[in-house]
């Protein structure tokens, strides 16, 4: 089973929360994955004294042009609907723009006089680790100055397997990244806070996803500074809340330190306990229940 | 001058700070560019708004009274996007990339490329000059084509309305949109936090600062979440010569102002933290010279 932790708006505690429901688990003796799928910031590994088992490059094929076997025909250029073949035919100028290449080969099919091969491009790594509880983590992270993470976001899924629970650490924002990730999911918990930005970034995460046909639960961080908002938005809209977490520094400082709540403050482990249980229990696979 | 305001980790601040620089000086024209999770919006409330539609990526849609299900389509795609169930031909909304390749390629021409246009963009004006910003329909892509169009329209506006500042709220992460936000903008203001995944997330957001813009400034919000890792964080800075722009403390006021629909310059204007806010303002817009 897959659970993603998501939030539209970003730095409202999905990781919090991915790393200390993943903790509970692992140190329950479950069998649990905990899946980084921030891939432009990949904080999930932060919190965990791991060994890293396995690594490997995601990468997509970019044309290269051999201009000798090149006709100047332009149907590569045709075909390429990223602008990323520059071509002149007057001037014979062909140009790869690698940036703009998202890799869908059509450019490769569409040459005639066969002068497209392709070469390799790194987007970023899948890195799975052990945690010292023995659970696995992987994490996604796309390369620095890449476009976009889409892809190490879906090598890192498949990476995971679908053995146990899953738990997938959702980048923000609800564009492609964080479809991606949702897509795979058979439970989401959106994580939001109760703020007028933290209302406004909830409801377009639960649009998309009611666009995607899933229904997303709830956890308020910070539960008591800003406004009713969120609550009222829930009542309206039928979502369960499955957990409020209040505002304390001790927790925004254990976070801060790369540590975990659930493993240094009492009142927040039986939180995050309660909450598994819920989660478990709230997706009605009775294998999990205990 | 454009300044813009990114962050690499999610809800750091930006939005908040940027209300605030929006409200301190003279008019100027403030474009949200963090259009999958646009807020600023809630805090100006843009009136005599003028819409413009934004017709987003192409999406491939199969006709299956032409398909023959031959198969041909799935085993080009390199997006995962196709498969066939039960003797059909099936396209993953989620996973299409828009490529066309599909569609050029069908020996029956059962695929079409649909665009959508549901996604929006606004420019109208607030108290302290102009505002422009996008809204991403639900599930659509966010290529940073949208991001250009918003930067587009507010070079545009500041010139009708000749206003000589344009401050951009980025979106999080490094990708994209955050590419579309910072190429060509004069200097970068970079809202992190004290907190082992902020620094994080800040040395890589830095690497995309420096390479697609000349100057890059940093602020450190809530300084007092975790004063040591703020001074670890200024060392980081100090060992980059990158220019920290000041420290600001954790205050609750921001998110009351925020809720009453103001920044927290105007709401509290003789906050500590609004005076820091002001002083930097002053200093980026006068180019360092106090």
């Amino acid at each position: 089973m897959k659970i993603a932790v998501a939030s539209g708006k970003g730095g409202t505690g999905k990781t919090f929360v991915a790393t200390n429901l993943f903790n509970v688990l692992s140190r329950r003796g479950e069998d649990v994955t905990l899946t980084d799928c921030d891939a432009e910031a990949p904080d999930d590994l932060i919190f965990f004294r791991a060994e890293k088992t396995n690594e490997t490059e995601v990468d997509h094929r970019v044309p290269v042009i051999n201009k000798d076997a090149c006709t100047w025909c332009g149907r590569c250029s045709r075909w390429c609907n990223y602008n990323a073949i520059f071509y002149l035919q007057a001037a014979k100028v062909i140009e790869v723009i690698e940036n703009l290449c998202h890799g869908c080969g059509a450019c490769t099919f569409a040459c005639n006089s066969g002068a497209i091969t392709e070469k390799p491009v790194v987007l970023g790594t899948v890195t799975k680790f052990r945690t010292e509880g023995g659970s696995p983590v992987v994490e996604a992270r796309m390369k620095v100055n890449e476009m976009s993470p889409v892809r190490v976001i879906k090598a890192a899924i498949k990476e995971s397997g679908e053995s146990g629970v899953i738990i997938l650490d959702a980048p923000p924002g609800t564009s492609c990244p964080f479809i991606q990730t949702v897509d795979k999911a058979d439970y989401v918990v959106l994580v939001t806070e109760p703020t007028p930005f933290g209302l406004s970034d909830l409801r377009q995460s639960v649009d998309t996803l009611r666009e995607m046909k899933k229904e997303p639960a709830v956890i308020i961080n910070r539960s008591d500074i800003g406004d009713r908002g969120v609550f009222e938005y829930l009542r309206k809209e039928n979502i369960p809340l499955l957990a409020e977490i209040k505002y304390d520094p001790a927790i925004a400082r254990t976070y801060s330190e790369g540590r975990l709540v659930t493993d240094e403050i009492p009142a927040l482990s039986s939180l995050f306990e309660e909450l598994v249980e819920k989660i478990l229990d709230g997706h009605g696979t009775g294998s999990y229940k205990r | 001058m454009e300044l813009a305001v990114i962050s690499g980790k999610g809800g750091t601040g930006k939005s908040s700070v940027t209300a605030a620089f929006a409200t301190i000086g003279e008019r100027l024209v403030v474009a949200d560019c963090d259009v999958d999770a646009a807020n600023l919006y809630l805090i100006f409330n843009p009136e005599n708004n003028t819409e413009q539609v934004y017709v987003g990526g192409h999406k491939a849609v199969v006709d299956h009274t032409l398909c023959t299900v031959c198969g041909i389509c799935e085993s080009y795609c390199r997006f995962d996007a196709i498969t066939e169930i039960d003797n059909r031909i099936i396209i993953s909304e989620t996973s299409c990339d828009g490529c066309f390749f599909c569609s050029r390629i069908c020996p029956m021409n059962a695929i079409a490329m649909v665009r959508s246009n549901r996604s929006r963009m606004y420019s109208g004006s607030f108290r302290n000059g102009m505002m422009v910003y996008g809204h991403l329909a639900p599930g659509e892509e966010n290529s940073g084509k949208l991001v250009s169009m918003v930067r587009d329209e507010g070079k545009r506006v500041a010139t009708e309305h000749v206003m000589n500042t344009i401050l951009l709220d980025g979106p999080p992460g490094i990708g994209c949109p955050v590419i579309s936000t910072v190429t060509g903008a004069d200097k970068i203001i970079i809202v992190t936090e004290p907190t082992m995944s902020g620094l994080e997330d800040l040395k890589r957001v830095f690497e995309v600062a420096q390479k697609f813009t000349g100057e890059a400034g940093i602020i450190i919000n809530k300084y007092d979440l975790n004063e040591a890792m703020a001074d670890r964080i200024e060392g980081w800075c100090a060992a980059r010569g990158s220019t920290l722009l000041g420290r600001l403390p954790y205050d609750r006021r921001v998110t009351e102002a925020m809720v009453a629909g103001k920044s927290v310059t105007e709401m509290f204007p003789e906050a500590e933290i609004s005076n820091i806010l002001i002083k930097i303002w002053n200093k980026l817009i006068t180019n360092g010279k106090e």
